[in-house]
């Protein structure tokens, strides 16, 4: 068995990838969703953390989890009907938001949300770490549990789908 | 192709927007989903009083430390780290008791603290010697030796010195009530100013 190693404090953790986090998940999941699965991330970091083996690269480790989080997440949708529903939804809490200002909330009705909506899941989680976190191949083909090709084909089939969404 | 409107990597960066403020306001919501899953190891807080912003550590079993504002946090957070839990997680409703009951005392509205404490970082002589200060009630002072021959030990008082040195939950368990047997203060670990500070408060010591 291998001893206890020395992590660092957790707040140290939440302070300073917390923004990463929600960046990713916020266009991976969508606005509304992203807050929740920000939760189920941090909950399960905590829970593996007093196991983890080593205290190497903690970032990649929580963006792991948030990945996970991102397509467990479309996939438990699936089986949920009504989309419109959910878009009111989101509409109602960003307008309920106490302290963000109407500027730093997402605007719901850029047309470059309906375009990432219609991504399959694996590629919407691997754009988004290629452009708004600005991973490299390798990197996110570790992320996703897969291999750098297929982080690029994901990128690459991604960009494709988004380029004739948009200028349909 | 419409080159105006076709969207480059780049451009999906706009829909993170508000993400980075959005992620800071949803930190509190996570320290108390974490704490009703028992996942909260040491919770801490801060607390502004007349002696400075004290930052306070708090379990499950109750107060662990009550730091003074000159201890560096990462220093602070790295040590409790290691030797208590590295689940950490500044949470504002476990500090809350703590930080109330403080307001009341630096208001002269309490004399005693009436909060579960957590002894784990009280170790060996040291444990002997807080429960003999225990003893020692608001607005009167005890002095090294007596402590000492209270503590069971009365020819150890520079070691209740130490001992006192190194209370981990100062002002609730009150080490700046002993002084030298002629009447001067002695040594204080948050320093001087705030020993006197804390004396006057009391009425103890005269301004």
């Amino acid at each position: 068995m291998s001893g206890r190693v020395a992590v660092p404090p957790f707040t140290e953790l939440v302070e300073e990838h917390r923004a990463m986090v929600h960046r990713f998940l916020t266009v991976a999941v969508g606005p509304l969703e992203a807050d929740d699965c920000f939760q189920e991330t941090f909950l399960a970091a905590l829970r593996a953390y007093p196991r983890l083996e080593h205290a190497d690269a903690l970032d990649r480790w929580l963006l792991r989890i948030a990945t996970r989080k991102a397509l467990d997440h479309h996939r438990g949708r699936r089986r949920r009907p009504e989309p419109s529903e959910t878009v009111d939804a989101a509409d109602a809490a960003l307008a309920g938001r106490p302290e963000s200002g109407a500027s730093a909330s997402p605007d719901l009705g850029d047309p470059l949300w309906s375009a990432v909506a219609s991504l399959p899941p694996r590629q919407r989680a691997a754009v988004v770490h290629r452009y708004v976190l600005d991973l490299p191949y390798a990197e996110i083909g570790r992320l996703m549990e897969s291999s750098t090709e297929a982080a690029r084909a994901n990128v690459a089939a991604a960009m494709r789908t988004l380029r004739s969404e948009v200028s349909r | 192709m419409n080159g105006a409107t076709e969207p480059r990597g780049r451009d999906l960066r706009r829909l993170a927007a508000g993400a980075d403020a959005r992620s800071a306001e949803l930190t509190d919501a996570l320290a108390d989903a974490a704490d009703e899953r028992g996942l909260v190891d040491v919770g801490i807080g801060w607390v502004d009083s007349p002696l400075g912003r004290l930052a306070v550590a708090v379990t499950r079993r109750g107060v662990l430390e009550i730091v003074f504002p000159d201890r560096d946090r990462d220093d602070w957070l790295s040590s409790l780290a290691r030797d208590v839990s590295p689940r950490i997680l500044e949470s504002p409703t476990r500090a809350e008791p703590v930080r109330r009951q403080l307001d009341e005392y630096f208001a002269q509205r309490r004399t005693r603290f009436d909060l579960p404490v957590d002894r784990r970082l009280i170790r060996g002589f040291q444990a002997a010697t807080l429960r003999a200060l225990e003893r020692v009630p608001y607005g009167s002072t005890s002095t090294y030796g007596d402590l000492a021959r209270r503590a069971g030990s009365p020819k150890a008082s520079r070691a209740i010195g130490s001992a006192l040195g190194r209370n981990p939950i100062p002002i609730v368990i009150p080490c700046h009530r002993v002084v030298r047997t002629g009447g001067a203060l002695g040594g204080y670990a948050g320093g001087l100013d705030r020993k006197r500070f804390l004396l006057e408060l009391e009425g103890s010591l005269k301004s």
